[in-house]
């Protein structure tokens, strides 16, 4: 089956990804880690714009740009080039932004992804280095604000811009793109997408192959599918009214789901680019292999081997992927030599299942344990070990569990904050799986206590069996086995 | 105490007496100075030489004053560049020429009068007024260093920094009798110097004479990381003192002698060339077909890049301040009154040569030519060793006389200019006087062939007088 794509929708995405895990800036030696930092307190006369002073490109910065330039499958520049973009802004301390412009470090790059049928190339047009600005901190909303306060920590951070071919053909693989991107990013170390304002998305998109609207700083995955989607059943609308498109540029207002135009095509600024005479271009065609050599086994390779390695189903794989840290926490419990693919159940089914409930996303993996952020990106107390899994999975395997009670520790050991082991839930909870001999003879009492039951079933109202295995379930405290408790039964019922 | 004198004649004064004391008579004469040449006199001199004397420090420059001009940071003094939109701002760090001078001893005395952001070559653009020629003190000293050039000429200081960007440390040079050198591109790191046209200017030295240039030299050329433009090649400049111009070959671009030279200047320099080859080098003419179009190659190329280098300049987080009812309005009022006409101007005209539908026209035209320029001095300097042409076509001229008139003035700098646009190096020295006015001779070497200009420059100096005459005016 071929996505005809009937509405004629072309979507391209930018994306800035901070290079927050290299330890200095761009430019200057101020630290990268801000976050935390008092308003201000880590800049330097150079991510000030003092007068006099001169950038330094970080070599990392570079190394990192190449790295993603390479896992994206791009060519990579002989050398560098920068330019200065030139406009006036407070959080712009030089009043100008130094970038790349016609000469990027990355060209001609690709992304697959699962596409609405099936495997979908979004071709990567290039990815250009550019230091970030400061933030401008509003005192209430952005409309009435009563004033604005600037922190200078971010100015000069190192960032990586993305922009694609406008191949995404809806909102949903605008966000499969962006998730695939990001763990991308993610397995190359250069990025913690987990922190404020690590990626930042721009989207372009037309409908009935018309002209595109651009819609501007969109800080969330979810947020990107959603603007689109109002875009774009606003631009239908335009049309259907016998109204035109015009090309502009139009803000999200993540609070009420809706795009409100920010400056037409006309009013576009002139940024007066030029090359950045302060910056010599750097041969970085020499770095190539070496960087080459330090690039980790990307998500898709990943994906293929744990299929082949530990024989797991596609679903599981793809799973046990979508995250670097998750992906090396299964395969620690693997090398423990417990049954991979009861591990892939266990992790990418219930463990899964049961964060997502929570809200909880992954945060980090340190070799032990993983742990956890909220949906605000507030890192939780909480975590989960590699040896609760690797005494959970034998339990199981071994049938001195049941599927019940297995849930029942992963949720418990969730709910003691990663405290208690599975063999203390198990002894405190008493959920090892009842012996046979002490099914029969529960199943034994429940036909004697519920002769209804027992009549309604004879009777041909085979619902009632499932009654009696509930019954059969409460008496054991769900340690017995539902197979096993309904076979007897049935045996049970026959004599 | 002499009032004009050389390195080795101020060491030697410290020797006899202490720094301090050789500290405080040039303050006792800047104190009493007519010209306007220093924006700050420093406060910690006096200090800074106690401290010396104290020390026993043995720099090359240990005790040895020096003027800076106003747009190289030093930490904890104010740093104007000639304008009222830095007003307040002290620079919290030191320019990497700075941090080499207080390696090397040397005291610093203040800050020098310059042209507001370096544009200019009068030194009448300044927030501060402007600086007298002490040869003349209705006259201008030439800029932007002017203030530099000024202060050595009055003997208000043995040594001062300057920066140059199509001529600004030769201009005044040339105008005040001094010797000024702009280095090959590269050579000294920028870091700390606030940029006027990143890709044209250097810091340069400015002198009674060429020893003390190549003494300068010495303490401030060399690799800084901070700088990517800056060069990692090392040079003793000192070496390059020998009374030896045998065998040069000396080229004479006509076109350096073009229309409205004065007859006097014309003359000076054919003068110094005739004494050359009575040293024992040869010259001969060489054609630079390009070099006409440098002038307004090397003004668009510096606007362009000073539009996007005072940006920076808004009110937000320094300086000048004009409050406005939304930051838009208060960047503009800030700007409106922070900057004088001439730097308006030149932001207003590199804006435009950078805009769109312009930009191809006029940046990237200027860019192209700057190449041709570049490749005239490449073919010229294979055959010869230097070249030699008048720093300035005319004298200093009266304060004034051209600051209504922007063109005429950026006329000036049309012998100085090409030189900046193929980032070599090029020294100015005194080689006569008109009307009691010096004149300057020019001398322009390959890149990084600072030595060679230097022991020619230097050769000349033993056989004339004229870095010896001090102007009575200020006398
Ligand atoms: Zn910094």
């Amino acid at each position: 089956m071929v996505y005809e794509n009937p509405e004629g929708i072309k979507i391209g995405l930018e994306i800035h990804v901070q290079l927050n895990k290299l330890k200095t800036k761009m430019f200057c030696g101020c630290s990268s880690d801000y976050h935390n930092a008092a308003p201000n307190a880590q800049t330097c006369p150079i991510c000030l714009g003092l007068p006099g002073t001169l950038p330094v490109l970080n070599k990392k910065a570079v190394e990192a740009a190449i790295k993603v330039g390479l896992a994206l499958e791009g060519e990579i520049a002989e050398e560098t080039q920068f330019h200065r973009k030139n406009y006036f802004y407070p959080d712009l301390p030089k009043g100008f932004q130094v970038t790349q412009y016609d000469f990027p470090i990355v060209s001609k790059g690709k992304v697959v992804i699962e596409g609405e049928d099936g495997e979908h190339v979004i071709g990567i047009t290039r990815a250009h280095m550019e230091e970030d600005p400061g933030k401008l901190v509003h005192l209430g909303s952005i409309e009435k604000s009563k004033g604005v306060l600037i922190n200078y920590n971010r100015s000069g951070m190192s960032l990586i811009e993305i922009v694609t071919e406008p191949d995404i053909r809806t909102p949903k693989e605008a966000r499969r793109f962006l998730d695939k991107l990001r763990n991308i990013l993610e397995y190359l170390d250069i990025f913690d997408g987990n922190l404020e304002g690590a990626m930042r998305v721009d989207a372009n998109v037309s409908v009935y192959w018309g002209t595109r609207v651009e819609i501007k700083n969109i800080s969330s995955h979810k947020g990107v599918e959603r603007a689109l989607l109002y875009e774009i059943m606003r631009q239908k609308n335009v049309i259907r009214h016998g109204g035109k498109i015009i090309q502009e540029t139009r803000h999200y207002d993540e609070g009420r789901g809706v795009t409100i135009s920010l400056r037409t095509k006309e009013e576009a600024e002139d940024y007066r680019y030029f090359r950045e005479p302060d910056l010599m271009p750097m041969r970085v065609v020499g770095w190539i292999p070496s960087v080459r050599e330090t690039l980790p086994e990307l998500p898709d390779a990943k994906h293929a081997r744990f299929i082949e390695e530990y024989c797991i189903t596609d679903m599981h794989a793809r799973a046990l992927t979508s995250k670097i840290m998750l992906a090396d926490f299964y395969e620690s419990i693997c090398a423990k030599g417990v049954d991979p693919k009861i591990a892939a159940t266990w992790t990418a089914d219930v463990l899964l299942g049961e964060l997502n409930y929570r809200d909880l996303a992954i945060s980090s993996y340190d070799g032990k344990k993983i742990f956890f952020l909220n949906t605000k990106g507030m890192k939780i107390e909480n975590s989960f070990k590699v040896s609760d899994m690797v005494e959970l999975v034998p339990l199981f395997a071994e049938g001195k569990i049941s599927d019940r009670s297995a849930v029942e520790v992963i949720r418990s050991i969730l709910d003691s904050k990663g405290e208690k082991s599975p063999f203390r839930i198990i002894e405190e909870k008493g959920l090892s799986k009842a012996e046979d001999d002490l099914v029969s003879k529960v199943v034994a009492e429940t036909i004697a206590e519920n002769t209804g039951a027992v009549q309604d079933y004879l009777g041909g109202a085979e619902k009632s069996l499932n009654f009696l295995v509930g019954q059969v379930m409460k008496k054991t405290k769900g340690t017995a086995d539902a197979k096993t408790a309904r076979e007897f039964l049935l045996k049970g019922l026959k004599g | 105490m002499a009032k004009w004198m050389s390195v080795a004649q101020v060491k030697e004064q410290i020797e006899e007496s202490s720094a301090e004391e050789v500290i405080s008579g040039y303050l006792e004469v800047i104190k009493k100075s007519k010209i306007n040449g220093y924006i700050t006199v420093s406060e910690k001199a006096i200090e800074q030489a106690k401290k010396i004397d104290d020390e026993g420090q043995d720099g090359l420059l240990a005790g040895v004053p020096i003027a800076i001009k106003d747009n190289i940071s030093v930490k904890g003094l104010p740093n104007s560049c000639g304008s009222r939109i830095l007003e307040g701002y002290i620079p919290p760090f030191n320019a990497h020429v700075v941090e080499k001078l207080l390696v090397a001893g040397a005291v610093i005395l203040g800050k020098t009068n310059m042209d507001e952001f370096a544009m200019g070559s009068s030194t009448e653009t300044s927030y501060f007024g402007p600086t007298a020629n002490p040869w003349d003190l209705e006259r201008v000293p030439g800029g932007s260093s002017g203030g530099s050039a000024a202060v050595i000429a009055a003997g208000e200081a043995p040594l001062a920094l300057g920066s140059d960007t199509g001529g600004s440390v030769r201009c005044p040079a040339a105008f005040c009798g001094v010797v000024g050198l702009k280095p090959t591109y590269g050579v000294v790191s920028r870091y700390g110097v606030v940029a006027y046209a990143n890709s044209l200017e250097q810091v340069g030295p400015l002198a009674n004479n060429v020893a003390d240039i190549a003494i300068l030299m010495d303490v401030i050329a060399g690799y800084d990381r901070r700088d990517s433009t800056s060069i990692d090649r090392k040079m003793a400049y000192q070496k390059a003192l020998v009374n030896d111009v045998k065998g040069l070959k000396i080229g004479i671009p006509k076109e350096f002698f073009g229309e409205g030279i004065h007859p006097d200047v014309e003359k000076a320099v054919w003068n110094s060339i005739h004494k050359y080859e009575g040293l024992g080098a040869t010259w001969e003419e060489v054609s630079m077909p390009n070099i006409k179009y440098a002038l307004a190659s090397y003004y668009i190329i510096a606007m362009s890049e000073a539009s996007s280098n005072l940006a920076r300049f808004d009110g937000t987080r320094y300086g000048f301040r004009n409050n406005g009812e939304n930051w838009n309005a208060m960047v503009s009022k800030t700007r409106a009154e922070g900057f004088g006409t001439e730097v308006k101007r030149r932001i207003l005209l590199g804006t435009y040569a950078l805009s769109a539908g312009y930009h191809d026209k006029y940046y990237l035209k200027a860019l192209k030519v700057r190449t041709l320029v570049k490749q005239d001095f490449d073919r010229a300097l294979a055959k010869i060793d230097l070249l030699m042409a008048p720093t300035m076509p005319n004298p200093a001229f009266k304060i004034g006389e051209k600051i209504e008139d922007p063109l005429t003035l950026y006329l000036s700098d049309v012998n100085t200019c090409p030189i900046n646009l193929a980032g070599v190096p090029s020294i100015s020295i005194s080689c006569g006087f008109t009307d009691g006015l010096p004149i300057g001779l020019q001398i322009i070497g390959r890149p990084f062939e600072e030595l060679t200009v230097l022991r020619a420059a230097y050769t000349f100096e033993q056989i004339t007088d004229y870095h010896t005459k001090r102007p009575l005016e200020v006398a």
